[in-house]
C-alpha cells in the first residue's frame, strides 16, 4: 500500500482557477490605483501593425512599443529605468486605445493624450518633440530636415538614433521620417508598418 | 519565454526555479505584474489553507498591495516567495483579528476553500486542515504550500527551526490519519 501524497493532494485540492486569480488581480490594480503607488500602467492593444503595448505613468502615456521590440523586454526597461511598479491595468491606457483606434480607422490626424517624456533625454527629446509638432500628418520629412528643424543641420545621424529609439512611436510620428533619396528608410516597427502607416496618412 | 512550471511543480517542498525564474534572477527586477503571475496562485492557497475561502481574499489582495508598496526597496536577489509569504501571514493574522472584533463567535472552524470541482475527499483534507492548530497549519502551509525552508518557516513562526519541522511534520501527520480514514484504507 503506497501512502497517499497529502500535501500534493492538498495544493491540488486548493486548487485555484484562472477566473479567481484574475478577479484578485484586477482587485489589486483598482486599490495600487487608488493608493498612488501604480508608477506604470500598461495593456496590449491589436492593430494592422501588430499587437501593441501601451504603458502609461500617472503623468501620461510613456511607453509605446511594438511586438518586434519583445514586450517582456520593454517591460524590464520599463521596471529598470521608470519604477518596477507595474501592473497589467487597461483603464488608465482607454484615451490612448480609443484614440489610436480612430486614427487606424482614418478618423484621427493626432493625439490629445499627455505624454510623459521621461524615456527622452537631451538631442533625441529635442528632435522628438520637433517631430510631434511640426510634421503633420500625411507628410514626410527627410532626415536632414529634421536635423534643421533640431537646429543641428549635421546631426542626420543622430536623428535617426532619435526615431529607431523613439520610445512614443505612433503618437510621436517618426515614421513620417524618410530618406532625401525618396525612399522610406528603416523604422522601429519594421518596413511593412512604416510602409501601412503612410499608406493610411495618405489615403484620400 | 513562458515558464513550462506545472501546478504540481510549483507546490512541492523544493523551492521552484523554473527556466524563466533563472533567467530573470541575472537581470534586475522583474515587473510587479510577474512577480504576481508567478506567486499569485501559491500565495492563495497559503491564505485559502490559513484563513479559508472566507476571508482568503481579502489577506491576498492586502499582501499584494503592501508588497507593491514595498517592492522598490526589495533587494534585487531576495527570495520573493518567502518575503510574500511574511506578509501573508502578518496580514492574515490582521484579517483574524479583525473577524473577531466584528463577529460573535459562533463556529471555531472556518470556511472550507476548497477548489470547485474538489471531490470529497479533498474536501475532507481542506475541512482537516480548517481543524489543525494555527501553528501547524501555518507550517505545513508555509513548508508544503509555498515550498519554505524550515528556517524561514521558524523566521515567520517566531520559533526554532526544529520547533517549525515538529509542527509541519504534527501537521502532515494528523492529516493522513484523516485523509486515511476518509479513504477507507485499513490503518
Amino acid at each position: 500500500m503506497t501512502a497517499p501524497d497529502v500535501p500534493g493532494d492538498l495544493a491540488r485540492a486548493l486548487a485555484t482557477t484562472p477566473a479567481h486569480l484574475t478577479a484578485l488581480h484586477d482587485r489589486l490594480a483598482a486599490a495600487a490605483q487608488a493608493d498612488g503607488v501604480l508608477d506604470i500602467a500598461y495593456r496590449t492593444l491589436d492593430t494592422p501593425v501588430g499587437a501593441l503595448l501601451l504603458a502609461a505613468t500617472e503623468r501620461g502615456l510613456v511607453r509605446v512599443a511594438y511586438a518586434r521590440e519583445n514586450h517582456d523586454t520593454v517591460l524590464q526597461s520599463l521596471a529598470d529605468r521608470v519604477s518596477p511598479r507595474i501592473l497589467a491595468a487597461p483603464a488608465r491606457l482607454d484615451p490612448t486605445a480609443r484614440e489610436l483606434e480612430e486614427y487606424f480607422a482614418g478618423r484621427r490626424r493626432s493625439f490629445d493624450v499627455p505624454l510623459d517624456w521621461s524615456l527622452s533625454a537631451g538631442f533625441r527629446a529635442i528632435v522628438l518633440h520637433h517631430l510631434a509638432t511640426d510634421v503633420a500628418y500625411g507628410q514626410t520629412a527627410t532626415y536632414g530636415a529634421v536635423a534643421r528643424l533640431a537646429g543641428n543641420p549635421k546631426a542626420v545621424r543622430a536623428v535617426g538614433t532619435a526615431c529607431a529609439t523613439n520610445p512614443l512611436p505612433l503618437v510621436v510620428p517618426c515614421h513620417r521620417v524618410v530618406r532625401s533619396d525618396g525612399s522610406m528608410g528603416g523604422y522601429l516597427g519594421g518596413p511593412d508598418a512604416k510602409r501601412t502607416l503612410l499608406t493610411l496618412e495618405t489615403a484620400p | 519565454m513562458a515558464a513550462a512550471t506545472t501546478d504540481n511543480e510549483a507546490t512541492g517542498a523544493i523551492s521552484r526555479i523554473g527556466p524563466a525564474v533563472r533567467l530573470r534572477s541575472v537581470m534586475n527586477k522583474p515587473a510587479f505584474e510577474a512577480v504576481v503571475a508567478d506567486h499569485g496562485p501559491t500565495v492563495l492557497r497559503v491564505c485559502l489553507a490559513v484563513l479559508g475561502s472566507g476571508d482568503a481574499d481579502d489577506a491576498w489582495s492586502e499582501t499584494f498591495l503592501s508588497a507593491m508598496k514595498a517592492y522598490p526597496d526589495l533587494p534585487a536577489d531576495a527570495n520573493v516567495e518567502a518575503w510574500l509569504v511574511t506578509i501573508a501571514h502578518r496580514k492574515a493574522i490582521d484579517v483574524v483579528r479583525a473577524a473577531a472584533r466584528r463577529a460573535v463567535p459562533v463556529e471555531e472552524v472556518p470556511e472550507i476553500g476548497a477548489a470547485p470541482g474538489a471531490d470529497s475527499r479533498d474536501l475532507d483534507l481542506v475541512e482537516a486542515v480548517a481543524r489543525l492548530p494555527a501553528k501547524q497549519k501555518q507550517a505545513v502551509a508555509y513548508h508544503y504550500l509555498a515550498g519554505l525552508q524550515y528556517a524561514d518557516v521558524a523566521a515567520i513562526l517566531g520559533g526554532t527551526i526544529d520547533a517549525a519541522r515538529r509542527a509541519s511534520a504534527d501537521g502532515i501527520a494528523t492529516l493522513r490519519r484523516t485523509y486515511a480514514g476518509s479513504t477507507g484504507e485499513p490503518r
